[in-house]
């Protein structure tokens, strides 16, 4: 390897992504730099609570605790070692001409790269329900970092509602550590599941432990369900408003509501980073392109739910392969890709399954009431998404800046895709054709002193 | 219910706990809560909404939505969800006075 001159590399994100491609890096001998907004490694799913807290990795993660427990030690050892450089509490805020903005607690420095592996993960993909606002209501992931990480219930009677995998098992975990569910309420008919099946066939064990999480909510869960508003008072939510499979008319009181469907991928560091998007049909969003290493071009390389919503078990394989690719085009010879690749693709299969067995409530979206907020940052209405269509035209950034959908403090994150939905059904048109917000550095609020430097 | 607030502790009870102020008032939290959780322990919102009349208490708890910004007694603003609760914070779920 002598010959091989040192190359900085920098990996975004410590979840199973980030933490494979490190390791991979760290045994060609390469000192990757980490950087990840937690405090501890982890991820979201993987999540570590505080030092102090005292449940097991049994108790957090249940069937996966093997799989935590093992990413969570491998990254630790890499650390003490000092083996890789590990920037914790940080997040990158701008990427431009091989330099990435990095804010921290002691402001922001620029790092730069040779190679950039982004392993930025995925959050909640929420639709609006109207009343959706108010507070005590939390994404399904919310629910499960507060129960993980802060072991608290974010409500004293809960409802959940949407659809996907985290549907049923943020379920499951409140039920199980004494939380009072009060329903859980998925969007996509039995019918709709069933369409997955052929999908979901691909990894059997995982399926089968979906439907045993399932069986744990008994009663409390309901498919094909119609969500009609979350009712309020000044404190927050005291009800949720909803029509069964039969259509029959139902209301559950409740003081917190957990809502997503499925995942949305975080992209807007391959954005910046000049990745290009093309709409994928089954998951229904824009996702940046890549070959199936995960290569993106320009030195660039994505891995996990930030590319192909593959859940933690391919995010690890990705992570791998991304690496791999990142190595072989810096002239070292990687370990053989095969078996990898072929394991991917399994996961893929299944994951392809799950999106077409849980998806994104078009229709719902569609129906959206004009006084419905659409994004919750600036209490941007429906009214003024269809508004801003019929006046600009069907194009997302002009809608964008005519109804100023997408340019509050989350940057279009948790609006961008019901907003797309409207503005198509609008403008007559498929989503696709709408096209996507740009992504605008800095992809998180900073002080502005953290920009001011006393030298 | 164990807390005064909108949220109940289903676990990890066992903590020292650690004192600070909210709107002027005495509060106390758990070693090792966020800021976010510590509040909620004790109040029902975290701020009030910019845009329109409804009090909002967070939404991601990933740092990915900033809905939960709040103010600090002493000006700067923190993300509710992401920064552990210290002894002594002076936090306020409305804007200082004298901010412009």
């Amino acid at each position: 390897m002598s010959e091989v001159s040192p190359r900085r590399i920098v990996i975004v994100g410590a979840g199973p992504a980030g933490i494979r491609a490190a390791a991979m890096l760290v045994e060609a001998r390469l000192h990757p730099i980490v950087i990840d907004e937690g405090h501890r490694a982890g991820g979201q799913i993987y999540r570590r609570p505080p030092a102090g807290f005292v449940r097991t990795p049994e108790q957090l993660y249940g069937s996966e605790a093997a799989k935590a427990r093992a990413l969570h030690a491998l990254f630790d050892r890499l650390v003490e070692q000092g083996l890789l450089t590990h920037c914790a509490g940080s997040s990158v805020i701008a990427v431009h001409g091989g330099r990435l903005h990095v804010l921290g607690e002691s402001g922001v420095q620029v790092i730069s790269y040779d190679r950039l592996i982004l392993a930025t993960g995925a959050s909640d993909r929420v639709a609006p329900v109207p009343g959706w606002q108010n507070a005590g209501v939390y994404s399904l992931g919310a629910a499960q970092i507060g129960l993980k990480a802060q072991g608290v219930a974010l409500g004293r009677r809960i409802v959940l509602i949407g659809s996907g995998p985290l549907l049923t098992l943020v379920g499951a975990q409140l039920v199980k550590a004494g939380a009072d569910v009060a329903a859980v309420l998925d969007t996509s008919s039995w019918r709709q599941q069933m369409g997955g099946f052929s999908g979901l066939a691909a990894r059997p064990v995982v399926a089968l432990r979906g439907l045993a999480l399932r069986a744990r909510l008994g009663r409390r869960y309901h498919a094909g369900v119609t969500l009609e508003r979350i009712e309020a008072d000044e404190h927050g939510v005291v009800a949720l408003h909803w029509r069964d499979a039969g259509g029959r008319q139902q209301q559950t009181p409740c003081d917190m509501v957990g809502m997503g469907w499925h995942l949305r991928a975080e992209t807007h560091l391959a954005d910046l980073a000049g990745c290009t998007f093309t709409y994928d049909e089954q998951w229904q969003q824009w996702l940046p392109k890549t070959d199936e290493m995960g290569r993106a071009g320009n030195g660039v390389y994505l891995a996990g739910d930030g590319v192909r919503l593959l859940g933690a078990d391919g995010a690890e394989v990705a992570g791998r392969l991304a690496a791999a690719a990142c190595l072989a085009d810096l002239g070292y010879q990687p370990p053989s890709a095969g078996a990898d690749l072929r394991k991917l693709a399994r996961v893929e299969r299944f994951a392809r399954g799950l999106a077409r067995a849980f998806p994104w409530p078009a229709a719902m979206v569609r129906a959206l009431p004009d006084e419905a907020i659409v994004c919750r940052c600036e209490s941007v209405t429906a009214a003024a998404v269809r508004e801003g269509t019929d006046f600009g035209g069907s194009e997302a950034n002009r809608v964008k800046s005519l109804s100023r959908v997408g340019m509050g403090r989350c940057q279009g994150r948790y609006c961008q895709l019901a907003a797309v939905e409207l503005v198509a059904a609008q403008a007559g048109c498929e989503p696709d054709a709408v096209g996507r917000f740009r992504g605008q550095a800095p992809v998180r609020p900073a002080p502005i002193g953290a920009f001011l430097r006393e030298d | 219910m164990n807390t005064a607030g909108r949220i109940v502790r289903l676990a990890e009870r066992d903590r020292a706990e650690v004192q600070f102020v909210l709107d002027g008032l005495m509060r106390s939290a758990l070693a090792g809560d966020t800021v976010l959780t510590a509040m909620l322990a004790s109040g029902h919102a975290l701020r009030r909404s910019e845009f329109g009349p409804e009090p909002r208490a967070g939404f991601c708890l990933m740092g990915a939505c900033q809905d939960c910004w709040i103010w600090q007694e002493e000006g700067p603003r923190l993300r509710a969800c992401s920064t552990p609760v210290t002894e002594g914070m002076r936090l306020c779920t409305t804007a200082p006075e004298n901010w412009p």
